[in-house]
């Protein structure tokens, strides 16, 4: 073996032609969501600002669970929890409810930091039980909350309501807008954390955590990191949404079902691990609603019985079954190394 | 060939064996032969495919149905706990006593399958009487010596036609390992046959009549064990 | 005397925490598996008992006779059919199997039950009492059922450290490869542990049932407070099971004398605490 082999030069590439093609498409998807207002309907603009919500809180779960391993069946807390501040900050502290949604944000944030402390303190299926109990805890204290209507809840007052937009069509228009911004935002910031150095470890952990931990990956940080950007992620998505719905209620703000349940089933079925699961999974999820929308706990049912045929025989997923076939992927995550062909000269890769 | 076949040929007969873990295979078309009564010694480098070889004799490890053949039947196939019941008991590497459990529970356990048979609690403390005086200590609490003493005696309570020793004298002191191999005859004598792998290639000689020498996964030497010079038995170890 | 009586009844509602922990610090321990759908399963039993009791006319006492086997033969089942499919190094497919388990028994009971309320009825003995002393009185049904859930822990320590049953379970637990060489089929042992596991769900759900008032939806909110009681007593000690049971329950019953609202929180801050400053629980089980 000579030594000129090994001087071989080589770049680490995220795009190759196919995936560049897949963007592409995508990008065009984008501007047509931006027009959405001029196209669609107002129950069509609910469904796709219910889309764009799902996408992100199941692209989020997908970073807790399918990549830094942290299996939450409690992220519900922080979507009560954005929801509840985003009513506390309009109506108590006087901040403009689109303001109010970053900041919900971050003390979401913050919040996350005593809670990570304590539930941290437990493995594997026990620290998924723990984020329900501290979900739970959540419930309970904003019931306690009569300011904001206890038990029963409260609805957000009109003079609120007012400063969003002037009319009602502005309203419904501007809601749409910082829904859809806060899906490309909130994939943008999972798909630069992903290709940075940070999400080559959070890689290397979904990949084989004991191998990453032996390799120097600081385990126990990276996840710190990515459990409080999860629920910055998730407090803005729920101040979002109930800014939509206009009405909070403990049970609603902290629904299993709506903000636990069918997230997840949503990333099983697209795929964990991978990032366009969470959007394929969304896909069918609602694909799969609108036509058997009628049969309420039965649907819930069948979606958990799905989830588990999908869990057994295609752990991976529909996209993941895709890669598999196809070796696809739409976002740019990948990185291929590709050699320079061998005419180099030796000489010159020594620089 | 040493007479040791019974009625109805050897008691083990391994016929072209492979094993895989994953892509990489570890054994590659291996054949040996066990007679009833006869002690059989496989020896080789780490990493020769010895412990895969008495894995997959175990049931542990998957195989052709045909490719191991106990007292006339094919038993490839057969999932380990399935291979106990006919008869054929692993002192698996390492010992791997049960934790949570006393020496004398270590024993119990073993006798699961209530296999009849000369082995019972008290024929295995008079084998072994270290283990008497200590039956209800954690077997954890034990000095190496004595937790293999617990791990053959163990197998020996599942009333085994054959044993199967993977590695009994590692991490052992010379003087244990003496000892131990001192107690094989009374086991064979009651009418057990051995295979016994090993790194201690002179107690292995010493205490088997065949052997076997596994180079890479394959059969690097087969023969008697007063045949097995040092010449020949580095060669096999080694390979060119 | 009225903290006195508070005490008691939280010590007493304790001893019902602790079987619907026993279930489940019984199956981590055999197979560290977690089953999600624990609660739903209690609730499930109570369901059962109900029909049984409705369709044959009988009391709750010979209900139990029927719901615990049946209970026993549904975990056996599930875990050779399903559960097992699930169980390797990967901590997401029991996790996320369970939990589909969990909303399918949930939604099922909505289905065939719909969200009313319901309760078992027991006769003379729901409302009976003990008049302790002067001030001091203790439900009879309370305390039947206390009584039920430390014969519960007692039969199964005995199990487990008394019989070749237990040396089974403690020997795959510790070792399943191994335990495969002393002739022990893996498959069959965890589904017999699991049988175990829901026969005294099975135990716990039809006490539950007498005890106050159950639908479809309360599952989850079991499940939680058996997985406190495990984590506050110290995992892997059934007795130590009990006592964070016992532990729970008086903090849930000082909360609720303080205000009613604040039952739960109580015990969810007990358990907090616990979490922050002995996370090992109060008493774990020294490795030997």
């Amino acid at each position: 073996m000579s030594a000129a082999a090994f001087q071989t030069k080589f770049n680490v590439r995220f795009t190759d032609r196919r995936s560049a093609i897949s963007l592409a498409a995508f990008a065009a998807a984008l501007v047509a969501l931006v027009c959405a207002p001029w196209w669609a309907g107002r129950d069509t603009l609910y469904l796709l600002e219910e889309i764009f919500a799902y996408v992100a809180l199941a692209s989020l779960w997908n970073l807790l669970a399918g990549y830094a391993g942290l299996v939450s069946i409690g992220q519900q807390a922080y979507v009560g929890l954005g929801a509840y501040l985003l009513f506390a900050l309009t109506i108590f502290a006087d901040i403009p409810p689109l303001a109010a949604i970053p900041l919900a944000g971050l003390i979401g944030a913050a919040a996350a930091i005593p809670v990570a402390a304590l539930v941290f303190r437990l493995r594997g299926h026990y620290f998924a039980i723990g984020t329900w109990v501290v979900a739970e805890v959540f419930r309970l204290l904003a019931s306690q909350v009569s300011a904001l209507g206890g038990g029963s809840g409260t609805s957000l007052p009109a003079s609120i309501v007012i400063a969003i937009a002037p009319s009602r069509a502005m309203r419904e228009f501007v809601v749409y807008w910082i829904a859809l911004a806060l899906v490309v935002v909130i994939l943008g910031l999972i798909l630069l954390l992903l290709r940075s150095r940070y999400g080559l470890a959070l890689t290397a952990i979904r990949d084989n955590e004991l191998a990453a931990r032996s390799n120097g990956v600081d385990v126990a940080r990276v996840k710190f990191v990515v459990y409080v950007f999860t629920a910055f992620g998730t407090a803005m998505v729920g101040a979002l949404i109930f800014l939509q719905k206009l009405r909070i209620s403990p049970d609603a703000a902290f629904s299993v079902n709506d903000w636990t349940a069918f997230v997840i089933f949503i990333t099983v079925i697209g795929g964990i691990g991978r990032i366009e699961g969470p959007i394929i999974g969304t896909i069918v999820f609602f694909a799969l609603r609108q036509t058997l929308a009628d049969l309420g706990a039965l649907y819930l049912l069948m979606l958990g019985a799905v989830a588990i045929i999908v869990m057994l025989w295609a752990p991976k997923g529909i996209w993941g079954l895709i890669v598999q076939k196809l070796d696809w992927q739409i976002f740019p995550l990948q990185r291929r190394v590709v050699f320079a062909p061998p005419a180099e000269s030796p000489a010159r890769s020594q620089t | 060939m040493p007479d040791a076949n019974g009625p109805t040929g050897p008691l083990l007969e391994v016929r072209d064996l492979a094993a895989f873990y994953g892509d990489f295979q570890a054994l590659f078309g291996v054949s040996i032969a066990v007679g009833r009564g006869e002690v059989v010694a496989i020896i080789g480098a780490n990493g020769a495919g010895k412990s895969t070889l008495l894995k997959s004799i175990a049931g542990l490890m998957p195989a052709r149905r045909d490719a191991i053949m106990f007292d006339g039947a094919a038993i490839g196939d057969m999932p380990a706990h399935e291979v106990v019941a006919r008869g054929i008991a692993l002192v698996p590497e390492g010992r791997r006593l049960f934790a949570s459990l006393t020496v004398e529970e270590n024993l119990l356990i073993g006798g699961q399958l209530r296999r009849p048979g000369p082995w019972t609690l008290a024929r295995v403390y008079a084998l072994f009487p270290a283990l008497a005086e200590r039956r209800h200590l954690p077997s954890t609490a034990l000095s190496g010596g004595q937790q293999q003493m617990v791990a053959l005696g163990r197998a020996l309570m599942a009333n085994p036609k054959l044993l199967l020793c993977d590695e009994i004298s590692l991490g052992l002191a010379p003087i244990i390992i003496r000892d131990i191999y001192a107690r094989l005859p009374a086991i064979v004598a009651e009418g057990t046959s051995l295979v016994i792998v090993e790194q201690d290639i002179a107690q292995a000689l010493a205490a088997a009549s065949q052997v076997y020498c596994l180079q890479e996964g394959r059969v690097a030497f087969a023969g008697a064990a007063r045949d097995a010079t040092r010449e020949a038995v580095a060669a096999a170890y080694f390979g060119e | 005397m009225q903290w006195v009586n508070t005490i008691v009844q939280g010590v007493l509602t304790g001893g019902l925490y602790a079987m619907f922990a026993a279930g489940l610090s019984l199956i981590f321990g055999v197979m560290r598996l977690v089953n999600i759908a624990h609660g739903d399963f209690i609730v499930l039993a109570a369901y059962l008992a109900l029909v049984v009791t409705e369709a044959l006319g009988i009391g709750p006492l010979p209900a139990l006779l029927m719901v615990v086997p049946l209970m026993a033969a549904i975990g056996y089942a599930l875990q050779r059919g399903l559960l097992n499919r699930t169980l390797g190094d990967d901590l997401l497919p029991p996790l996320l199997v369970t939990f589909g388990v969990s909303v399918i028994i949930q939604n099922g009971l909505l289905e065939l039950f719909t969200a009313d309320s319901r309760r078992l009825q027991a006769g003379a003995v729901e409302v009976a009492t003990w008049q302790i002393s002067q001030g001091l009185s203790v439900g009879l049904l309370p305390l039947l059922q206390f009584v039920a859930a430390v014969a519960v822990i007692g039969a199964l320590q005995a199990l487990f450290y008394r019989t070749a049953f237990g040396r089974a379970f403690r020997a795959t637990s510790d070792d399943p490869a191994v335990a495969q060489l002393m002739g022990l089929d893996n498959r069959h042992v965890f589904g017999l542990a699991m049988a175990l596991s829901l026969a005294v769900v099975g135990l716990a759900g039809v006490l539950l049932a007498v005890r106050s008032n159950f639908d479809p939806s309360i599952g989850p909110a079991r499940l939680i407070f058996g997985f406190e009681a495990v984590i506050i007593g110290g995992l892997g000690n059934l007795w130590g099971t009990l006592a964070g049971g016992i532990v729970l329950g008086v903090a849930q019953a000082i909360g609720a004398q303080l205000d009613p609202g604040w039952q739960l929180l109580a015990g969810h801050f007990v358990f907090l605490a616990v979490l922050a400053v002995r996370p090992e629980g109060l008493f774990p089980r020294i490795r030997g």
